[in-house]
């Protein structure tokens, strides 16, 4: 029992349920103005209908007297008299004594004043007991004839009563059954949403206990609590994300940032114990070196996670991504032939997309770093290939170097943050360059694909990443 | 050259104060927004050095209000928030340059100096001298002893800057943001390569040099014959 009723507070506080409390009320004062007004209108039409029958009796019976004289009068009363639900018939003298009729009593002074009564008045026939209080009532029109007899003609007022009474119930039933069925769509309709909102609700508690995997139920009918849902897991999906990301650069931070400023500790302190005779000005230049080092890392860590948080740049705006890979491709071209590689370009110009130019500058010169860096002296094809293109609707800005490339099975570790192929860190750099290049990507709506080069190849498959930015029409 | 420093950090503020004295630039220093605002109005200075978030008022509303002031002092920006965005809001509210934080002092100096030196720098100048070396920037020819030198149109801006700061230390960002109008950190030493490329053009054939690179801190355009 104490249950029930709690589902049923609960239920009462949906939205759903004190709408409808709402509207039912609205719908039952209209009901019920509108019943009011019939019935009333009505009335007032059985009343009018009333009075004309009883001035026509009249007048008929002021033409029997003048025609037929008094026997006349009273032969055609009795007949009357005795049709069923005759109307009220008295003939009394000119001082108010009752010398025929069919009522055997009238409420007192009914008789004295010619017209209509003002009043109902109460009145009772002869082989009626009396019920109390409870005697008919009746409107009548009292006429004074030639000879200065007054006649009384009513009607009684039980027509109109009970057509009042009808519509009363008519309207009681009908109520009570609006009610009756605004209960129990509330009950199917709340308690249905109170369902969806407690395994709703179930999740997000499981969800701040910390089970960041947990998803929100769906129907998959699409409707309002449907796409409450799926916007809501999109955003745990990214919180997620962001979550994991934080995890893993924490994890990392450790790892890798311990040890360049393990590093730095010991330059200083060789540099201390050595005395005179080392060279100050070398360690420190070298500490220099490693603190810038370690500076660029964390830039790139902050760069990332801002991207990421999506609050970096809102500085998004029609960029010229031809002339951007033009730049970039220009900029690093004499450090790739220094290296020993071609740096070809296919770009096709005049191409926009809505972006941050700073940003995907920054990416693309990551790519094109590490392209660098990887295929110098790799032995196989010594040429990096930039191009820029239009693929069934994407925006493709490509980097595809010849070098060692990278394992299909390694491709989702390497965009990770500080995960590098090569366990013995040789190559310069802070493992973060393809990391920003996704979280770029994201920001930009697009994605970062990697792939092989010439995949046909042994050894040397060399990498192809490619940013893809959707072309969002505006 | 006097400058005016205002940084809450006071410890960095007393290192700023020694190294900017060693490096000849007399120097104020001001705490916060409003100290800040107020020597900026009421002295002289070439360059104001200005942190983003300072106490009693923020770096940025200092900025705009000396330039609603008529005060048209160039303005460094110094920020920890150090991101592409920032930037750009920083440069929009009056200032005329950015320079993140953590940064080495040797940036701090080079940009400074430029800034301090802009007003005295002949922008109209059609044609840079150092030395024997002439680039004409109209008909955007570089001839070194009367002989012409065929440079890339990047690398005459390249040198174009270069020149135009001559005698002062340019740093590689500073190449990277006014040659290549990009501000982001290039991993390698992509600006290196270049100017050593421009260096090989423009020295090759003679026994001075012109191009001087500045150990821990940059380049210099520098006529070694005058000193």
């Amino acid at each position: 029992m104490h249950r029930m009723l709690g589902r049923l507070t609960a239920l009462y506080r949906t939205t759903a349920v004190r709408l409808s409390a709402v509207y039912l009320l609205l719908f039952a004062t209209c009901a019920a103005f509108l019943v009011f007004y019939v019935s009333s209108m009505s009335e007032n039409l059985l009343q009018q209908q009333m009075r004309e029958a009883v001035a026509q009796e009249t007048e008929q019976i002021e033409r029997v007297f003048d025609n037929n004289g008094m026997n006349g009068l009273l032969r055609t009363l009795e007949r009357r008299s005795r049709q069923p639900g005759a109307n009220l018939y008295v003939i009394a003298s000119p001082t108010g004594e009752v010398l025929a009729g069919n009522v055997a009593s009238l409420q007192p002074g009914v008789l004295d004043t010619e017209g209509w009564t003002e009043t109902p008045f109460r009145y009772q026939r002869y082989q009626e007991e009396a019920r109390g209080n409870n005697r008919p009532m009746a409107y009548a029109q009292v006429s004074v004839l030639s000879n200065g007899l007054r006649v009384l003609v009513g009607r009684d007022l039980g027509e109109p009563e009970n057509f009042r009474n009808l519509v009363r119930q008519a309207l009681m039933v009908a109520l009570g059954v609006m009610g009756v069925g605004a209960l129990a769509i509330w009950y199917l309709i709340g308690r249905n949403a109170l369902k969806r909102m407690d395994r709703m609700s179930g999740a997000s508690q499981r969800i701040m206990a910390g089970d960041l995997s947990q998803r929100l139920p769906t129907s998959g009918s699409g409707d309002e609590f449907d796409r409450l849902s799926e916007s809501l897991n999109t955003m745990l999906g990214r919180i997620e994300k962001l979550n994991e990301g934080l995890k893993q650069v924490s994890d990392n931070i450790a790892h890798d940032l311990k040890t360049p400023l393990t590093r730095l500790r010991n330059k200083a302190e060789a540099a201390l114990a050595g005395g005179e005779k080392t060279d100050h000005r070398t360690a420190l230049e070298e500490m220099i070196t490693e603190s810038d080092q370690l500076i660029r890392t964390f830039n790139a860590l902050l760069m990332i996670s801002r991207v990421e948080a999506g609050q970096a740049p809102a500085e998004m705006s029609a960029i010229d991504i031809s002339g951007i890979a033009h730049d970039s491709a220009e900029l690093y071209e004499p450090v790739a032939e220094d290296c020993g590689l071609k740096l070809v370009t296919e770009i096709a110009d005049g191409i926009e997309i809505k972006g941050n130019r700073e940003l995907v500058g920054q990416a693309l010169g990551n790519l094109i770093d590490n392209a660098v860096k990887y295929a110098e002296g790799s032995g196989g094809e010594p040429e990096i290939r930039i191009s820029l293109a239009l693929r069934e609707g994407d925006v493709v800005l490509s980097v595809a170097d010849g070098g060692p490339g990278v394992p299909e099975d390694k491709r989702d570790d390497v965009v990770k943050r500080f995960v590098r192929l090569d366990a013995s860190r040789s190559k310069p750099g802070t493992g973060l360059g393809l990391s920003l290049a996704v979280a770029v990507m994201e920001m930009h709506h697009g994605r970062l694909e990697l792939d092989s080069t010439h995949p046909e190849r042994e050894n040397n498959r060399g990498l192809t990443v490619r940013m893809v930015f959707p072309v969002v029409a505006d | 050259m006097k400058i005016l420093i205002v940084e809450d950090d006071l410890e960095a503020a007393a290192y700023l104060s020694k190294a900017f004295r060693e490096a000849g630039i007399v120097l104020d220093h001001a705490s916060d927004g409003e100290s800040g605002l107020f020597l900026a109005t009421e002295n002289s200075y070439d360059v104001l050095v200005i942190d983003r978030m300072l106490p009693r008022r923020d770096g940025l509303s200092v900025i705009s209000e000396l330039r609603r002031r008529n005060i048209h002092t160039p303005v460094l920006i110094l920020s920890a928030l150090g991101q592409v965005d920032d930037r750009v809001t920083g440069l929009r509210a009056g200032g005329d340059d950015y320079l993140p934080k953590p940064y080495a002092f040797s940036e701090l100096l080079a940009r400074v100096e430029v800034l301090g030196r802009r007003k005295g720098t002949p922008e109209q100048d059609m044609v840079y001298r150092v030395g024997d070396l002439e680039l004409d920037r109209l008909s955007h020819t570089v001839k070194r002893a009367g002989k012409e030198i065929l440079l890339q149109p990047r690398e005459f801006r390249l040198l174009e800057y270069l020149m135009k700061n001559a005698g002062q230390v340019v740093t590689r960002t500073m190449l990277l943001e006014n040659v290549w109008d990009y501000h982001f950190d290039p991993q390698t030493n992509v600006i290196d390569v270049h100017v050593s490329r421009l260096r090989s053009k423009i020295e090759k054939d003679f026994d001075q040099p012109l191009l001087r690179t500045v150990r821990g801190a940059g380049y210099m355009m520098k006529d070694e014959a005058v000193g």
